[in-house]
């Protein structure tokens, strides 16, 4: 035995405890940040909600909650569905391409074609997650007076037509997302679930 | 001596042989030596450290009857995280005196803190010994803001609620990762129970706990290296041949520990006049909106964050969506937070105080603060065509201060020499502080009411 330190053999134990207190580390803190993700029971809280719109009246909007947010379900006019195609030279994304919907829902009335007059909308933001009032009404004070008709955010200003596209200028990057959704006959909607 | 000094002594020796009371007692208090020069800007340190106590005391009580459940009670549209907050407004004895001073504490923590900062940069207390002291001074600040939004959304109330859906969906702007990371933040697919939860978690246990780590970091750095004063004179370069101690330096207790204490009742008069006749505040220290409960369905017409958060929200605001993407924003307005801590290398200048510094930097600070205080007071208002221009002028003011500062601060014209030892106050000094802050405070009103 000598007295010398083996300064080498130090320095691999030195290493190899770091190593390895390293990879625990990382081991250990995988359940803790694993927790922060939506439990199983959050995931599993999609289940579809079922819509009586028999009783829609043209030109009226009702909200459902679908999911923890609010999904709009608005019975469109004739002349709420004709003024659609007028503003669109306003619109960033007028055909949806850089959108989120349905492929059945990808056309100018953003709608199930056998049902065009229906919108079923998310009533998020696509900004920053706000739910934007409806503004049916044409040509009000506040927002000009070639409105015809749509969706106004009140926290940042962005607007939206009739059929939740976005108008160009405004805050919001993309059109208002559509839900998955279809009918299960003439009177009752399904939303969340299309198969 | 008398039988009860000698036993006080015994004790006292006692636990000195095993705790260093006394030694910690002189080394901090009574032989630790301060400049004699303070002012009216030394008080903000210790009402900080005040209001941060007042925080604790009131925020461990609010805990014993609130219950962080986002879940509603059947057959109405109220949860119980709402309802147990007016149960404590108006069931519990004392319950809502204890409510309004925790939320009059959260305010009354950023107008100190803010000062105390104001403070730090006029007289140049970042400089060169004191970087880390600032650096930690900015975690604190970071820290109380977290701290001020987490527990923003306990009472889930309206603007509780539309407030964490637009930050947490801030994080989403950013590229890639960001719709997975406010998923992460949120335990959810909307602000829900899982979120409050965790909020609760975090603002009763986690941030304070860093919180009061690093104010001990701030206060261990700041005994190590001293004080600095408003000439910006480094006290410790004159010491008494003799004794070693400052000749400009007088110990913290008695002398700042008693004038410490008027500030300290001045402050409380203040306190507790908004604790009992504002606490709204007219609705910027409580916002009308949060006394209605959280309803996911519907935005409030108007949201805009508590006073404190305007100037950062304004910023946010100032800067478009380009390149299909808003997260340009949501750095601009991380960065005008971060960018502070970098003071002490931005600051080319030879001298630390205002006093002694030159006309570029004095009409750069004038012009920080207007900006500021303007970025403020839109960050608080609807958007409108002007205001964004105006918040977006404010927003290259704001940046230009720190970013030009290696500029200006180098060989600035009308730079004064430092005196040798700290100067007395005189009567044109106080005259000229009064007449600056009748300018702010009166500017602030009218662009208030002009914008």
């Amino acid at each position: 035995m000598t007295n010398q330190v083996d300064n080498s053999k130090r320095r691999f134990l030195t290493l190899a405890t770091g190593a390895v207190g390293g990879v625990a580390v990382v081991g250990v803190a995988t359940p803790f940040i694993a927790s922060f993700f939506p439990s199983e029971r959050a995931k599993a809280a999609g289940a579809p909600v079922e819509v009586d719109i028999s009783k829609l009246e043209p030109g009226q909007k009702i909200d459902v909650e679908w999911r923890g947010k609010p999904v709009w379900v608005v019975n469109r006019t004739k002349e709420m569905v004709d003024s659609l195609a007028k503003i669109e030279s306003k619109l960033t994304d007028p055909d949806s391409n850089g959108s989120d919907q349905p492929e059945y829902a990808k056309n100018k009335t953003r709608a199930r074609a056998d049902k065009a007059n229906i919108l079923v909308a998310l009533g998020v933001c696509t900004h920053l997650g706000c739910s934007p009032t409806f503004r049916p009404d044409l040509a009000p004070a506040d927002l000009g007076a070639d409105w015809m008709g749509g969706f106004y955010c009140p926290c940042h200003g962005s607007k939206f037509d009739l059929a939740g596209r976005v108008y160009s200028g405004v805050p919001a990057p993309k059109n208002l997302d559509i839900p998955p959704y279809k009918y299960l006959n003439d009177a009752v909607l399904l939303v969340g679930e299309d198969k | 001596m008398s039988k009860l000094q000698a036993l006080t002594n015994t004790v006292v020796n006692w636990v000195d042989d095993r705790f260093p009371v006394t030694a910690s007692w002189k080394a901090h208090m009574s032989e630790y030596y301060a400049p004699k020069n303070f002012n009216f800007w030394y008080y903000f340190g210790s009402l900080a450290l005040l209001v941060l106590v007042i925080q604790i005391v009131t925020g461990i009580f609010l805990t014993m009857n609130y219950k962080p459940d986002g879940s509603l009670i059947p057959g109405t549209n109220v949860s119980v995280a709402f309802n147990s907050v007016e149960y404590i407004m108006r069931d519990v004895a004392g319950g809502w005196i204890i409510r309004y001073m925790h939320s009059t504490g959260a305010s009354m923590f950023f107008v100190v803190v803010y000062l105390h900062m104001f403070r730090g940069l006029v007289y140049g207390s970042y400089k060169q010994p004191r970087e880390l002291i600032w650096i930690f001074g900015m975690l604190i600040f970071l820290c109380l803001m977290a701290e001020a939004f987490l527990g923003y959304l306990l009472p889930w109330g309206q603007m509780s609620f539309w407030g964490a859906q637009v930050i947490v969906n801030l994080f989403a702007s950013i590229p890639v990762i960001g719709p997975d990371l406010s998923v992460w933040i949120r335990g959810d697919f909307v602000v829900s129970d899982a979120t409050l939860n965790r909020f609760f978690a975090l603002h009763v246990i986690a941030v304070p706990l860093v919180l009061l780590g690093l104010v001990v970091a701030h206060l261990v750095a700041l005994h190590e290296v001293g004080s600095n004063n408003p000439d910006g004179v480094e006290i410790k370069k004159n010491k008494d041949p003799k004794t070693g101690i400052p000749l400009d330096g007088i110990p913290m207790h008695p002398y700042y520990t008693i004038k410490d204490i008027f500030g300290v009742a001045v402050f409380l008069v203040i306190f507790s006049y908004v604790v009992f006749f504002a606490p709204e505040m007219g609705g910027f220290f409580l916002e009308h909106p949060n006394f209605d409960p959280a309803d996911p369905l519907k935005t409030p017409p108007h949201i805009a964050p508590v006073w404190y958060f305007t100037p950062y929200y304004a910023i946010l605001r100032a800067i478009p969506s380009f390149l299909g993407t808003q997260v340009w924003g949501v750095i601009g307005m991380g960065a005008a937070v971060v960018i502070i801590a970098f003071l002490p290398w931005l600051d080319r200048s030879p001298v630390k105080s205002i006093r002694y510094r030159g006309k570029k930097f004095k009409t750069a600070l004038v012009l920080f603060l207007i900006s500021f205080i303007g970025l403020g007071i839109l960050g608080a208002k609807a958007p409108t065509e002007l205001r964004t221009i105006l918040s977006q002028i404010f927003s290259v003011i704001y940046f230009g201060f720190f970013l030009a500062m290696p500029f200006y601060t180098k060989n600035d014209p009308g730079t004064e020499p430092v005196p040798a030892r700290v100067t007395e106050t005189n009567t044109s000094r106080q005259l000229a502080f009064l007449m600056y802050v009748g300018i702010a405070i009166l500017g602030s009103f009218v662009f208030a009411k002009l914008v």
